[in-house]
């Protein structure tokens, strides 16, 4: 029984005296040695650690001598120790691969046999197309035609709604999978636009008229003389490919002079060059490199940017 | 000191009025306790009463509902699980009867957090740490623990002649049944817990026939470890050592919080019966206490209150019930141990008036109460008005970032947008979607049905329907190199509610 009674204070004293007082004093007592450190006068008590710690600490050094029997741990001069479960990272990634692959699989399953009409008409599979076909385009498309498919000069834009050779599903398809002047397909897309300066077929003036007269068709800056010269020269030369009215011709992939889009800038100076000297864009096939799965895909993805027809 | 605490012999009493003595210190009394030392076990003795009364209905309520709570069923119709209160993480929804939250409106759960903590605020500013005694789940479950095993094992002296016995068949047979009890009570703990995350029923299945998800198992054991381990063996060391409540708790308590209290003045200088018998004869004082130490051995916390207020303390009152018996018993007013303040106390000491009021009068003249209730209602209010006037649908357009215009060859520029409609509602929905603000704008999906620049979309119920959507405009429309602000509006056709998205037109750079 103690013989204390803390009452003989009021009760917030109790609170504010005699518990830090009652600590005080342990303290004070010093039951503790301590280390023999001291630092600017202050000591370092010598106390052990709490034992849920220290047990925690044993238990960390029974489970560590476990891991590196049961885990692969310890490097040797060639090799490693490969532990009891025969466990390896390189498995588990093989196991999760084939995991993802299964759980594709209804859905590659499906691609194999449908349609592109049919893969568009079900809204599950367009979906699994068109992600997919997304993860092939950046790694094999982003090279050219840049990672939001914007392009650049002479690699076309595939977001608009100028297609070279056809922008529906089937045309896509093609274009994808044999390329467009690609020598080691034959069913590769092919067309050829003379160099008309270097072939010497027209004369440098004439070209320079007959690039006015190109530029007049979608509202360019052109002078109107040179363009009405150049306008006979065009139904001569051009017009078999490009139409009278410079519509183009996806058949061919002649492109249309008419309108917003120009592959290699709207400039003088470029249609100039790409009358005189040709341009012999090429795309490579990639039905040899791609399964017909992945090039659905690209062909959803294509599609699905928003210019597809 | 060490040989005072737990030593216990039975009293067989020193005076007829007084046959329950013991003579006994509190295991975590402040002036026995070591800074560092080994637990030492506390033997909680039985007891009636109030509280006691109240610590029975609280726990049946309490673990009533935490084990019950997720077999309720609910009505939503096919679509949506017939779970009363779920948290679908599958799905990415929580259920709770008529209210469904989406990740959207997660803001609901911090609201609901919010106003716990000023609820915890404000009971604890005026009545004490009621949570802590009656509510707290580490409270409840080792209640739960010590009543089983009281059960097995009898009460507290029976209890600790057991522990000190040999290991006799007997002493092994209570204690393999009581661990299992515990044990098993820890696996239903754990059991519940995992019904709140997936179909109760159809998960219960899973289990008994071991098909359940790894991830569950391993919950049940995880909570099986916990449940065992705090609520039989670590008990009030959780709350006096690992728990941070009760330190922040000491500074939201005032002089004017309710705190079980022991009224000193009334009963110093405490004395046996029989002494107070030979005191009173020669005209000594004699307190009311009769030290018979009941409210020691009662209470769980193992502390004497009679020290005054502790950290240790968890005000379960029991020491209270305790007290009131032996007040009967020796005809004397009960509430020498009561919920009182320590302002009213320190009046009692003082004035030297034993005869103050107990300190039952609500605190409303501290103003914190009226913040902590305030911002309470405050929170409760507008989630209260924001969940009935709440949307169930929303629509989000995320501009397409690469790129963020096109050139079309006749000479319009379009803006793409992946499109996101929400049907928060358990019903096939449709909404015609335009935009507005853009003059010359022509508006396309790749979902839907289109009719002259307005599109038809169906959405499935309790769905979110994605789809591309191209906003094109006349370049001579539009100044170039500038944004233009627009919205792109949802409206319900068999319905009224509206989505209104205020999205960007990007303009190329004026050709050099």
């Amino acid at each position: 029984m103690s013989n204390k009674t803390p009452h003989d204070s009021n009760p917030q004293d109790i609170i504010l005296d005699v518990l830090p007082e009652h600590e005080k004093s342990q303290v004070a007592a010093d039951d503790y040695s301590t280390t023999g450190h001291e630092w600017d006068g202050i000591k370092e008590f010598d106390k052990p650690i709490p034992r849920w710690w220290l047990w925690t600490y044993y238990l960390t050094v029974l489970f560590s001598i476990g891991y590196m029997i049961a885990y692969p741990a310890i490097p040797l001069v060639n090799d490693y120790t490969k532990g009891l479960l025969g466990w390896s990272s390189r498995d588990m990634v093989e196991q999760e691969i084939s995991a993802a692959r299964l759980a594709q699989s209804k859905y590659i399953d499906a691609m194999q046999t449908a349609s592109l009409e049919e893969v568009a008409g079900n809204e599950e599979l367009m979906t699994f197309a068109v992600e997919g076909g997304k993860s092939a385009y950046a790694v094999n498309c982003v090279q050219c035609h840049g990672s939001g498919a914007t392009g650049s000069k002479g690699y076309p834009n595939l977001n608009d709604d100028e297609w070279l050779w056809g922008g529906t599903m089937e045309d896509i398809y093609t274009t994808v999978a044999h390329g467009i002047r690609f020598d080691e397909d034959d069913d590769s897309r092919y067309s050829e636009m003379p160099a008309f300066l270097t072939d010497e077929i027209l004369e440098k003036a004439d070209i320079i008229q007959v690039a006015h007269f190109v530029r007049a068709f979608s509202g360019l800056d052109h002078d109107p003389s040179a363009a009405s010269a150049g306008a006979e020269i065009f139904a001569d030369n051009c017009a078999a490919c490009h139409g009278e009215e410079g519509k183009g011709d996806q058949e061919q992939g002649a492109p249309n002079l008419a309108d917003a889009v120009w592959l290699y800038g709207s400039e003088f100076d470029s249609i100039v060059t790409t009358i005189s000297a040709s341009r012999k864009g090429v795309m490579p096939a990639w039905a040899h490199r791609l399964d017909d799965t992945t090039i659905k895909q690209l062909t959803m993805f294509i599609h699905s940017r928003g210019g597809g027809q | 000191m060490a040989n005072l605490i737990n030593n216990v012999k039975d009293n067989k009493t020193d005076d007829e009025l007084h046959p329950i003595a013991h003579d006994v210190e509190a295991v975590n009394g402040p002036l026995n306790r070591e800074l560092f030392e080994a637990k030492k076990k506390i033997y909680p003795k039985r007891t009636k009463g109030n509280f006691r009364t109240f610590k029975w209905i609280s726990m049946i309520l309490l673990l009533g509902f935490y084990y019950i709570g997720p077999w309720i069923r609910w009505d939503r119709g096919p679509t949506s699980p017939n779970q009363a209160i779920l948290v679908d993480f599958e799905h990415s929804r929580f259920y709770f009867f008529f209210i469904e939250i989406w990740p959207q409106e997660l803001y609901y759960i911090a609201g609901l957090l919010i106003m716990s903590a000023f609820a915890l605020f404000l009971v604890t500013a005026s009545v004490g740490r009621a949570w802590c005694g009656y509510a707290c789940p580490q409270t409840v479950w080792v209640d739960l623990f010590i009543t089983v095993e009281r059960w097995i094992e009898g009460d507290r002296n029976a209890r600790m002649r057991l522990d000190k016995a040999p290991w006799t068949f007997r002493k092994i047979y209570l204690r393999v049944i009581k661990h299992s009890i515990w044990l098993m009570i820890a696996a239903a703990t754990g059991g519940a817990w995992i019904f709140y995350f997936m179909d109760a029923p159809t998960l219960f299945n899973q289990l008994i026939h071991f098909e359940a998800a790894v991830v569950a198992y391993g919950t049940i054991i995880f909570f099986v470890l916990t449940t065992y381990t705090f609520g039989g063996h670590l008990r009030e060391q959780v709350c006096t050592y690992m728990c941070p409540w009760p330190r922040i708790q000491a500074v939201m308590m005032d002089v004017d919080s309710l705190v079980v209290t022991y009224h000193g003045t009334r009963g110093e200088p405490r004395m046996s019966v029989k002494k107070a018998k030979k005191a009173t004869a020669t005209n000594q004082p004699v307190g009311d206490c009769v030290d018979c130490n009941m409210c020691v051995v009662v209470c769980p916390m193992g502390i004497d209150i009679r020290d005054g207020i502790q950290l240790e303390c968890i005000t379960c009152g029991l020491c209270i019930d305790a007290c009131n018996d032996v007040m009967d018993k020796v005809d004397k007013p009960r509430g020498l141990i009561a919920y009182d303040t320590i302002n009213n106390e320190k009046i009692r000491q003082t004035k030297r008036d034993a005869t103050h009021a107990d300190g039952i009068r609500w605190p409303w003249h501290n103003y914190r109460n009226y913040v902590y209730m305030g911002l309470f209602l405050v929170v409760g209010f507008v989630m209260l008005y924001s969940l009935s006037t709440r949307d169930r649908f929303a629509i989000n357009a995320l501009h397409d970032r690469n790129p963020l215009y096109v050139q079309l060859s006749d000479g319009s520029i379009r803006n793409s947008f992946e499109i996101k409609l929400l049907n928060m509602q358990g019903k096939l929905r449709h909404f015609v979607i335009y935009t507005e603000g853009l003059e010359g704008a022509s508006f396309t999906t790749a979902a839907g049905t289109q009719t002259d620049g307005k599109v038809i979309i169906t959405i499935e119920p309790d769905r979110v329907k994605a789809f591309r959507a191209f906003v094109d405009v006349h370049k001579d429309n539009l100044p170039a190199g500038k944004q233009t602000d627009f919205k792109i509006i949802a409206q319900e056709i068999d319905g009224n509610e509206t989505g209104i998205y205020g999205a960007k037109f990007h303009m190329p750079e004026p050709a050099k």
